[in-house]
């Protein structure tokens, strides 16, 4: 079995000194959302980490979260993680493919085989197999071989997490989530559209420093990300408890920078970190630059309503609604109609 | 009172985000005093508006002890016009900032000298005599 350093080792070879090493340790406590008081732990732990085997697989998705964590500019730390993990497939980053990439794929399954990460992103279409297939094999069959020995499996973006947009109705290829499929191991979401990098790299860094994986809320977010509504974050907040509210994109309010929620902001139904995370090495985020939040991190985002109604008007989200304004189209309809035959018969008569 | 430009329009630091903060260091320097126990405020995990970091830093302004650091990317440490309030900042090899913090404590611990390091002088300095 090959040798596989230690990230103390690893950071050693790169001549860091032991302050450069407590600089990242307190970095990545920050990263995980630790107190400073872990530091001691993390410092120990970290040392005497060894480098996890990491499988990715893309499905049905758009390359933006692969995007996402190699277009970051990715700050040293970060930086170190990946020097820190064995990345042994990915198919958008690899130079191998075709037989040689699978070959890398097995090879790293067979070496690492209860041990490696499985990190995905997409979704995976259950209707034709032939919707989205790698190297001629289904992207369930894929899905199913790699996690059969993995440690545990990672959701990114939010196509893997709950299936994305193209899951989004009519749903034409029958996308559904990972944790739809894989049951009998661990699987973390990490949802955005695309999801942030340091999230993607915290989870990481947890596993690599405590063998373990974050604590989870109840769609299998991280907690220390996803734990806090945007709105509670947002520096916004003030506004919209002071009522002061923008009505339209180029009003006062918009320009005095109040409060979305009237523009139909999501933050307050909304979990994620980029109220203080933010996005471009934490230049801003969308509510800073004028815009509401999306909810883009929260499961058929893409189905529920118009992105520009606030959240009071709710949305055709259930039967009954739907049932409600269906009877309420058919009226308006009716009335239209009579309102149109009126109309007609009077052209005709005057004809 | 500092602005800052968001989509071109200029903002005062007025969401109220600085004043909690500077209430939490308050309470941090009697915890030290009293207890002895320092504190460290993890800035990037708080919310701030345009314009309120800067306030913030303003407000506790420049002490007269500063160092940088220079491992993985520099590093600024320096005192606040408040004895005891350090303000961090670890930036990488690009010059981004990858953490800022306010410790409460009488002297950061990145400022001490590791024992590792120490050792690792140690043996360096054994062999430059070797050589001589």
């Amino acid at each position: 079995m090959k040798y596989t350093p230690t990230v103390g080792e690893i950071l050693q070879a790169k001549g860091v000194s032991r302050r450069g090493f407590l600089k990242y340790c307190a970095t990545t406590a920050s990263l995980l959302a630790l107190p400073p008081s872990m530091i001691p732990r993390i410092a120990a732990a970290i040392e005497n980490a060894r480098r996890p085997s990491v499988i990715w697989l893309s499905f049905q998705e758009c390359t933006g979260c692969t995007e996402s964590l190699t277009r970051s500019e990715s700050p040293t730390v970060e930086g170190l993680i990946f020097d820190a993990i064995s990345l042994d497939y990915h198919h958008t980053l690899q130079a191998a493919s075709g037989d040689q990439a699978e070959a890398a794929r097995h090879a790293a399954m067979e070496e690492n085989y209860g041990s490696y990460l499985v990190l995905v992103d997409g979704s995976i279409p259950m209707g034709n197999p032939g919707f989205s297939t790698i190297a001629g094999i289904s992207n369930h069959d894929m899905l199913m071989e790699t996690v059969a020995g993995a440690a545990a499996v990672v959701s990114i973006g939010s196509c893997a997490a709950f299936g994305g947009i193209p899951a989004a109705r009519p749903n034409p290829t029958g996308a559904v989530a990972v944790r739809d499929l894989v049951k009998d191991k661990p699987v973390v979401n990490i949802p955005g559209c695309p999801p942030i990098a340091m999230v993607m790299t915290a989870v990481l860094t947890q596993f690599l420093t405590f063998g373990e994986l974050p604590k989870l809320d109840k769609h299998g977010r991280p907690v220390a990300f996803f734990g806090t509504t945007i709105h509670d974050r947002c520096y916004r907040r003030p506004f919209y408890e002071q009522g002061k509210f923008a009505e339209t994109f180029d009003d006062e309010g918009a320009k005095a920078g109040w409060c979305l929620y009237k523009l139909g902001c999501r933050g307050p139904t909304t979990y994620n970190a980029c109220a203080t995370v933010k996005w471009n090495i934490g230049t801003s985020f969308p509510i800073q630059s004028g815009h509401p939040c999306l909810g883009c991190s929260e499961p058929d985002f893409w189905d529920k309503g118009g992105f520009y109604q606030p959240l009071s008007t709710g949305h055709f989200g259930s039967g009954a609604k739907l049932a409600g304004a269906a009877a309420a189209g058919v009226a308006l309809g009716a009335v239209a109609a009579a309102a149109g035959r009126k109309r007609q018969s009077k052209y005709t008569k005057e004809a | 009172m500092t602005a800052s430009t968001e989509a071109g329009v200029q903002f005062e630091a007025i969401h109220g985000n600085v004043r909690p903060i500077l209430n939490e260091v308050m309470h941090a320097i009697d915890k030290l005093l009293d207890d002895d126990i320092p504190t460290t405020i993890d800035l990037s995990s708080l919310p701030f508006g345009p314009g309120e970091l800067d306030k913030l830093e303003a407000t506790l302004g420049t002490g007269e002890l500063s160092a940088q650091l220079d491992a993985l990317g520099s590093s600024r440490i320096r005192e606040t016009t408040y004895p005891g309030v350090w303000w961090i900042e670890h930036r990488n090899v690009n010059d981004e900032v990858v953490g800022r913090y306010l410790e409460v404590t009488r002297l950061p611990e990145i400022l001490s000298s590791q024992d590792a390091d120490i050792m690792a002088g140690r043996a360096r300095l054994e062999e430059q005599f070797e050589q001589d």
